[in-house]
């Protein structure tokens, strides 16, 4: 797992789903059709990735393709830095 | 005057008189058709349904996402004087399939796609609707293409417009209820009309103007959205889910439209203010800026005020039961020492309103009690529920039927009302109206919870957050994430908790009863 991973995680475990077992938590767990992010949440969740990155999502990168899991969190990340 | 006139024949009128000019568009899909298509194509769905055996009085339900299609609906379904009953297509299919059941629609407009999962709720009901399904497509009118297809399989002969009678229902909108149960909402030509009514005299819509469609078609925010423009030749910008929940997008999209009224929860508001980046754009064809359905907090109203400095800002206030009851215009500059959010207002005309104690008797200015609402625009009752039907309305001694709101406000110095809080357990997150009872009856079908209740506590901002304490069987604790997925495949997801909370056994009163306030003190 990948720091951006780590980060994204952590943040999701905290804010998200408190109480719940780190290890339930994984990289393909479903995160938008699970109930775990609201349409709300993920916008909050956008803003903590372009906070913590200092990287700017545009509308077409905030699709449940990007935010769908830790995974595809994590190569949308990527991909942003690397464009910096 | 337009109040005269029923509401299919006010539509039908102001599709003759601006046959050229645009009706609905939606931007996502760039459709965009006139009142002279607008009135053509809901002539022929009034036909086919008419066909397929829909009469006056029936009910037929819409299981359709935002969209031109989903406004024809509405307008060829009341044209057969049936009443249209949206559902969610985004909740459970189960849900939606309930409702349809509840209220044994005689047809079910559905996109295509969303088909199959509700043919398979609906059969779990035992019950089998006849099913128009609007075909996949991006762009022309998906209605058309359905029309002509079943004329091609069996032609539908030309009828004529019902006249529906003033206490005819128009539409039945379902709301949470506290058993596990949505209830429905029964709402007339004259409840329609009397709201439709005032929000003309109040907002004096032209023709130019562009009206945001942004709430789901099974809030009563629709009625407004829907209708005001529609009567009046104004032009309707439907903004479909997706759409409707992206900030960037959507502030692109009111600025493309060129959009003068817009109407939505304070929520998307928000939103707007914090994610859109407002400054991008150019949004100054937005004369007026309505919001309803929860509390808008005085520093995310300023936010949105510094962005948006010109419109006029209203705050609608009413359940379902009433649609908007009391409006509060907010001054162009609010005090810098505000903190506590702007009143509900003062009562919407013809409507009036009183204040009770617990007993029903009337309370002093500047006392707390329970607004009630009388009234054209107050619904008939609920859907087959005469207990809450009894429940929901008091009589007064000159026989005149009141609806209890079952909020608590208190009247001001200046004759407005405001807000304190519920004498029940509805509580609204973001905009949405929610029976916590009804979270609870999702969450005990759950075979390892023992018992469970469900509390609002306070979030950031003067929202609620959704807290579920449960007791579960043996050691066969769930994780949290197999709880919200429990929860979002059987109830809407804005009734999803935000935290889950575990307990040997509730706590109880001394009465035995669950004791809420000790949740609710636990944060």
């Amino acid at each position: 797992m990948g720091d951006e991973m780590r980060v994204v995680k952590e943040y999701i475990l905290e804010t998200f789903l408190q109480g719940e077992a780190p290890e339930n938590l994984t990289p393909t767990t479903e995160l938008i059709r699970s109930g775990i992010l609201d349409s709300l949440a993920t916008l909050d969740l956008v803003a903590f990735i372009e906070g913590k990155f200092d990287i700017e999502l545009e509308a077409h990168d905030v699709a449940a393709e990007n935010l769908g899991t830790l995974e595809s969190i994590e190569r949308l990340v990527r991909r942003k830095l690397s464009q910096r | 005057m337009t109040r005269a006139l029923g509401l299919v024949e006010s539509l039908t009128q102001s599709c003759r008189r601006h046959a050229e000019r645009v009706a609905v568009r939606d931007p996502e899909t760039h459709t965009t058709i006139t009142y002279g298509e607008l009135a053509e194509t809901s002539d022929r769905l009034r036909d086919r349904l008419v066909h397929v055996g829909v009469r006056p009085g029936d009910r037929v339900g819409l299981h359709l996402r935002k969209s031109v299609d989903s406004i024809i609906a509405i307008l060829g379904v009341l044209k057969t004087g049936a009443a249209y009953v949206p559902v969610d297509p985004e909740a459970p299919a189960s849900r939606a399939a309930f409702i349809l059941d509840d209220c044994s629609v005689r047809v079910v407009i559905t996109d295509a796609d969303l088909a199959p999962r509700l043919d398979g709720a609906l059969a779990e009901f035992g019950v089998a609707p006849a099913i128009l399904r609007l075909p996949d497509a991006d762009t022309s009118t998906r209605i058309r293409a359905a029309l002509v297809a079943a004329q091609e399989a069996d032609a539908a002969p030309v009828t004529a417009d019902a006249s529906p009678d003033v206490d005819d229902l128009a539409y039945i909108l379902y709301t949470s209820g506290s058993t596990g149960r949505p209830k429905g909402v029964r709402l007339t030509h004259r409840a329609a009309a009397s709201f439709i009514g005032w929000c003309r005299d109040e907002f004096s819509p032209s023709r130019d103007d562009v009206f945001s469609s942004h709430a789901p078609l099974h809030f009563d925010l629709s009625i407004h959205d829907v209708f005001v423009p529609l009567v009046g030749g104004a032009r309707l910008v439907v903004i479909g889910e997706d759409l409707g929940r992206d900030p960037l997008r959507l502030a692109e999209a009111i600025a493309a439209e060129s959009i003068s009224v817009w109407y939505s929860t304070p929520s998307i508001l928000n939103l707007l203010a914090l994610y859109g980046r407002l400054d991008r754009h150019d949004h100054s064809a937005l004369r007026l800026v309505l919001f309803a359905g929860e509390v808008f907090p005085i520093p995310q109203l300023r936010r949105l005020k510094e962005h948006w400095p010109h419109p006029r800002y209203y705050n609608l206030y009413g359940p379902t039961e009433t649609n908007v009851c009391t409006y509060f215009e907010i001054p162009e500059t609010i005090p810098a020492d505000r903190t506590e959010p702007f009143p509900i207002g003062r009562m919407c005309p013809p409507l009036r309103g009183r204040v009770v104690d617990g007993e029903g008797g009337p309370v002093e200015r500047g006392r707390e009690g329970e607004l009630l609402v009388s009234g054209p625009g107050v619904m008939d009752g609920y859907w087959n529920l005469p207990e809450q039907d009894a429940r929901a309305f008091s009589r007064d001694a000159e026989g005149e039927r009141w609806y209890r709101t079952g909020d608590l406000v208190v009247e001001d110095e200046q004759s407005n009302y405001v807000f304190h809080g519920r004498r029940d357990r509805m509580v609204k997150r973001h905009g949405y109206r929610i029976e916590l009872g009804e979270i609870e009856a999702g969450l005990a079908s759950h075979p390892a919870v023992r018992e469970v209740a469900v509390v609002a506590v306070a979030g950031p901002d003067h929202g609620v957050r959704i807290k579920a304490c449960l007791a579960v069987e043996g050691d066969s604790r769930p994780s949290i994430i197999a709880l919200k997925q429990f929860s979002v495949e059987r109830l809407p997801r804005y009734m999803v908790p935000d935290t889950f909370e575990f307990l040997e056994a509730l706590p109880r009163t001394s009465t035995d009863k669950i004791d809420y306030q000790s949740l609710v003190a636990d944060g």
